[in-house]
């Protein structure tokens, strides 16, 4: 269809675009665009600009911007001209501001008016344009404006239109969920749409309506298996075929819902079992769909309630890509690893080989997932090859994200798994030298306070000898240059707190290197704050301990500096400084105490010892203080209760506030009244809310205290956290606990068999292995199926599964089943095109635009060219030859199989190729065009004219 | 969810960009610089993926061109990889065999085609028949305003082919 290789634009615009083409530099190519937004501007604001001229610039614009200049002197007009009549102009003018207008632009408010008005018209294309832009503009405060209107469209006769509407729904959705939540019925309504595409898109607003609330979906778990069923079936249209795949997209879409609805859940996830495991066999693993319905599979697998076949089958899936040559499935199967060994850990070892290629692929990407495996896999026996590499290719790499991610995944898991405290003190040190300033500052607390705490343990010996360790360690890395920050100012800190706590290091060596610190970064006021009041505290201990004090030279010119310091804090800390040392032995010991940064400092948050003062003050008549919600007379005595609820058993967040119907009332009431109500009892609600969601716990009403707070943590959690297998609690369901357990043993022993075998196969395979990596891999993965298992991954039952037992599955469930049914069989008149689309919307079209057509046409100079098809259609004839290189490129190209780096791509790529008869015309006829138009495909571009599916 | 489409060529030239995330012009133009880099000079064996800022990128190499969609850390990046491919299809539908420079003075009509496969960075329509369907739709109108309307036939034979 040579009609759409035409071109309409002028040749102005046509210029430019072959003048950027040609631009040899960013500076020359700015130059030209800057040039460019001159001219438009002067244009655009002509009076009297005919309309096309006037579309014709807006699509300047829009080049204008995508090269990444400002283009917004011209929004304004693509605003105007979303008020257009003509479909044409309009259309324009709504990818204009789709592409300009963020949802926060001041112009939107002028188009809301606009998209009303469209979201009513007669001609659905019209509806269609609308509803785009509704779905890139429409923000929080204007979704009441036109809701309404995209809820009356979701029963519109053009399938286009509902489906356009649902997407909206569901953008309004993200935007502000409150906004539609009274429309989840609408969604599971036009889940039976007739039309498949309909039904696809619906799946993207339950997707998330089910991510966040599990429970009040569960009864479509019917409906979704038998959808599932039926498109792996092939019992949708054929035109949503795939690479052979019957509708692979709404495939992966209805997987992921069902891991979400599976989460935990033993019977909803039984019925999830026989459709997954076909999906298993029927995926055709050699296209690139079928391997990404594969990975679906798998994620889903790991997902719901675990099934020791459907595990079999993952784990199958998981080696076959880990052994395949394309990089993408490797990092497909690693990922899929990572998410497996949750479920049976020991599934790793068979594939340590692979692993550990990976980690050491050049491929950027495929390292960075192999370490994310890695992480998850982490144990006490394996944590230092572990992080020792982590940190490794954390020095190696530039890019700050994810070296600060890796970062604090190597604190994480230090800190969880150190195997000595000289270890963690080293670990801890590299980590800082060479990511000090990305790291979070808490990590740096979390650091200081280990070091003062000690590991928990009552042993102080060892305590001390950690401190000392560090201080040592601190002494020794002080000498290199260009410390980051934060590090500095944990080891200003140790330093002063215990430099010279063990006494091996005299005072006045430490003050030195703490002097020295202070001149070397003097431009960074929170290291000299640091030091500082590290040099007071060294002072102190030395006073305290009765031993004579020599300020150094250099402590002292720090002090003096400081003391006329520009900044307050440092100057109150340098007149600090100066008031110790001039204090006596005792006075120091009461304000300093020796290692004393652990005790507690008790702040009185009442403010107590004001009373005197304000009872002083009302007596001589001043007003006495009211709280703010008894100021807003909202009052009431059940906030009273809730409140002390709170306070009495958690001290904490407060999760449950979120449940309460007027949650902001509670905030505002202060620690005084409550202490006033404290024997108010519990109220009532809060029970109920636990009983429902927790309803196997037997200790809710009796219980109170900190095992309340955790089932009540337990309870918000399922509800608002991502549902994994988290860890429960105690006290739920110990049966169900055994039963999981038994089925993971089962799974172990069943597969024992086949898992040793091709262990045994793959080294066997791979003799040439050299030792070096042989013993990585025995260090990582060595202990795996003998030593503990990671803490997390321990328990893996969540209480849901008993919890949905009751759930309302039956109401409505069979009904929904059977509508299903009927609608998801293929209508295929629906689909069919022997509807001539284009008549009945041919009439709509009024007569001006007609002419304003022909305008069009008589004035496109150059393209004009375009019209001379026949002229054109003769090349297709002429052997190639005539032409130089670039179109032998092209026929090559074209003569040679088309390779495409999918293996399942190829095959329908050629039929389409075969199918398409005037391919080779129609390329020669563009090139040829172009060419008329002076662009050359010149040396900078070879590819310009080759098909990109060629 | 896809945060947005980007089209570059190999010399890094921007062909086509659609944000369904809001980035102001400012970070739009990093974005790019950035990722531009990042991807041209990957080689041709690596993974058809790059982690980045704690999203995820998906790209593939047409001729000369890069598609690239970046996408949240737990999307499936082989069915990225086929919505890529599902796209350039549907393009080479439609301008019969498209090329590098079918998207250069024709962007707008890659963006009406994109607007009809993807909503609010969201695949809405998995059949290709149906986009094309529609975009012609859209086109008939244009055609006849242009006095074309001979090839409207066409357009439906050969959707239909």
């Amino acid at each position: 269809m040579g009609s759409q290789g035409g071109f309409y634009q002028s040749k102005e615009f046509l210029d430019l675009v072959k003048s950027i083409g040609e631009a040899r530099s960013k500076a020359e190519e700015d130059r030209i665009v800057l040039n460019e937004i001159e001219t438009l501007k002067r244009r655009i604001s002509e009076p009297d600009i005919p309309k096309r001229k006037m579309k014709e610039y807006i699509i300047r614009l829009v080049y204008v911007e995508m090269l990444g200049h400002d283009a917004s002197f011209g929004y304004i007009h693509a605003v105007k001209m979303t008020h257009d009549d003509s479909l044409l102009v309009k259309r324009t003018g709504y990818l204009a501001v789709t592409l300009f207008l963020n949802e926060d632009h001041d112009l939107i408010i002028l188009i809301v008016n606009t998209i009303q008005k469209d979201l009513k018209s007669d001609n659905y294309l019209v509806v269609c344009a609308a509803l785009n832009a509704v779905c890139k503009l429409i923000n929080e405060e204007t979704i009441p404006a036109v809701l309404p209107q995209v809820v009356e469209l979701l029963g519109h006769p053009k399938e286009a239109v509902r489906k356009k509407a649902i997407m909206a729904l569901h953008r309004f959705y993200q935007k502000s969920p409150s906004s539609v939540s009274h429309l989840v019925s609408n969604f599971r309504k036009r889940l039976c749409d007739n039309d498949p595409g309909v039904m696809g898109a619906t799946l993207c607003p339950l997707f998330d309506l089910i991510t966040i609330d599990v429970n009040s979906f569960k009864d479509l778990v019917v409906s979704f298996v038998s959808i599932l069923k039926q498109v792996a079936e092939r019992r949708l249209p054929k035109a949503y075929d795939y690479h052979q795949m019957p509708a692979p997209f709404i495939q992966i879409k209805l997987l992921k819902i069902l891991a979400l609805l599976g989460s935990g859940d033993k019977q909803a996830s039984e019925n999830m079992y026989t459709v997954v495991g076909d999906l298993f066999r029927k995926c055709d693993s050699s296209s690139n769909i079928g391997n990404a319905i594969l990975y679906e599979c798998i994620c889903c697998v790991s997902s719901i309630y675990p099934n020791a076949k459907l595990l079999e089958s993952a784990a199958d899936v998981i080696s076959r890509f880990l052994k395949s040559d394309s990089h993408n499935l490797k990092y497909m199967g690693i990922d899929a690893l990572g998410r497996l060994i949750k479920i049976s850990p020991d599934i790793a070892e068979q594939h340590q080989l692979a692993v550990i290629d990976c980690l050491e692929d050049p491929d950027d990407t495929l390292k960075r997932k192999t370490f994310e495996l890695l992480y998850k896999m982490t144990k006490s026996t394996n944590v230092e090859v572990i992080v020792d590499r982590m940190i490794d290719y954390m020095i190696s790499i530039n890019d700050n994200h994810y070296k600060t991610e890796i970062a604090s995944r190597c604190v994480e898991l230090a800190e969880q798994f150190a195997p000595s405290n000289q270890w963690f003190i080293q670990t801890m040190n590299k980590v800082f030298e060479h990511a000090g300033d990305l790291v979070n500052i808490k990590v740096a607390h979390n650091l200081m306070r280990l070091i003062a705490e000690g590991f928990g343990e009552d042993d102080d010996s060892a305590d001390s000898q950690l401190r000392s360790s560090a201080v040592e360690s601190y002494l020794r890395i002080l000498g290199e240059p260009k410390l980051p920050s934060v590090f500095l100012q944990v080891i200003c800190w140790v330093l002063g707190e215990y430099g010279t706590a063990d006494g091996k290091f005299s005072a006045s060596y430490i003050t030195g290197k703490l002097c020295d610190v202070a001149e070397a970064y003097s431009n960074d006021e929170t290291v000299k704050a640091y030091a500082v009041t590290a040099l007071m505290k060294i002072y102190a201990f030395e006073i305290a301990a009765r031993r004579k004090v020599d300020l150094l030279p250099e402590c002292h010119s720090l002090m003096e500096e400081l003391l006329a310091s520009h900044s307050t804090d440092l100057q109150q800390r340098a007149y600090e400084l100066q008031a110790v040392i001039g204090l006596d032995a005792h006075a120091v010991e009461c304000i300093m105490p020796s290692d004393a940064s652990c005790e507690d400092i008790e702040v009185d948050k009442g403010l107590s010892f004001l009373n005197g003062y304000v009872e002083e003050s009302i007596e001589k008549g001043a007003q006495p203080y009211i709280p703010e919600s008894e100021r807003s007379g909202m009052l009431n005595i059940s906030n009273f209760r809730n409140q002390d609820h709170h306070e009495a058993s958690s001290h904490g967040l407060r999760f449950e506030a979120y449940e309460l119907p007027k949650p902001t009332v509670q905030s505002r009431i202060p620690p005084a009244l409550l202490a006033s109500t404290e024997l108010v009892p519990v109220p009532e609600p809060m029970y109920l809310r636990e009983s429902y969601q927790t309803p196997s716990v037997p200790s809710v009403s009796s219980d109170a205290g900190s095992s309340e707070l955790k089932l009540r943590l337990d309870g918000v959690q399922k509800k608002w956290g991502k549902p994994t297998y988290s860890p429960a609690t105690s006290t739920s369901n110990s049966t169900a606990q055994k039963t999981v357990n038994g089925v993971t043993q089962v799974d172990g022993a069943s597969s024992t068999n086949s898992r040793t075998r091709e262990t045994y196969d793959s080294r066997k395979s791979q003799v040439e292995i050299s030792p070096e990596k042989q013993k990585l891999a025995a260090s990582l993965f060595g202990g795996s199926s003998k030593t503990e298992k990671r803490p997390a991954t321990g328990h893996k039952i969540s209480k849901a599964s008993t919890q949905m037992v009751k759930s309302h599955v039956p109401k409505s469930s069979m009904e929904v089943a059977l509508e299903k049914t009927a609608p998801v069989q293929p209508a295929p008149d629906l689909l069919d095109l022997g509807e001539p689309t284009g008549t009945s919307v041919a009439p709509l079209v009024d007569p001006f635009k007609q002419l304003e057509g022909l305008l069009d046409t008589t004035q496109v100079g150059s393209a004009a060219a375009a019209k001379s098809p026949d002229i054109m259609a003769m090349y297709a004839d002429t052997p190639a030859g005539i032409h130089d290189k670039d179109d032998g490129d092209l026929l090559s190209g074209l003569s040679k199989p088309p390779v495409t780096n999918m293996p399942g791509g190829t095959t329908t790529t050629q039929q389409e190729q075969r199918s398409k008869g005037p391919n080779p015309k129609d390329s020669l006829e563009k090139d040829a065009l172009v060419r008329q138009m002076g662009v050359n495909p010149s040396s900078q571009n070879p590819n310009l004219f080759r098909d990109l599916l060629g | 969810m896809i945060h947005f489409v980007l089209l570059v060529s190999r010399q890094g030239k921007v062909r086509l960009t659609k944000w369904y995330s809001p980035y102001s012009q400012k970070e739009r133009s990093k974005v790019i610089r950035e990722l531009s880099g990042i991807i041209l000079s990957r080689g041709p064996k690596l993974c058809n993926f790059v982690e980045w800022r704690g999203f995820k990128v998906v790209y593939k190499r047409y001729a000369g061109l890069y598609f690239c969609m970046c996408i949240n850390q737990d999307d499936n990046e082989l069915e990225i990889l086929d919505i890529i491919h599902h796209y350039v299809e549907i393009l080479d539908r439609y301008f019969g065999s498209v090329c590098e420079l079918d998207l250069i003075f024709n962007f707008h009509k890659a963006y009406y085609i994109l607007d009809e496969l993807l909503i609010a960075g969201e695949l809405q329509e998995s059949s290709k028949r149906t986009v094309l369907r529609l975009v012609d739709a859209q086109d008939c109108i244009v055609e006849i305003a242009h006095q074309q309307a001979s090839s409207v036939g066409n357009l439906i034979a050969q959707a239909t082919k």
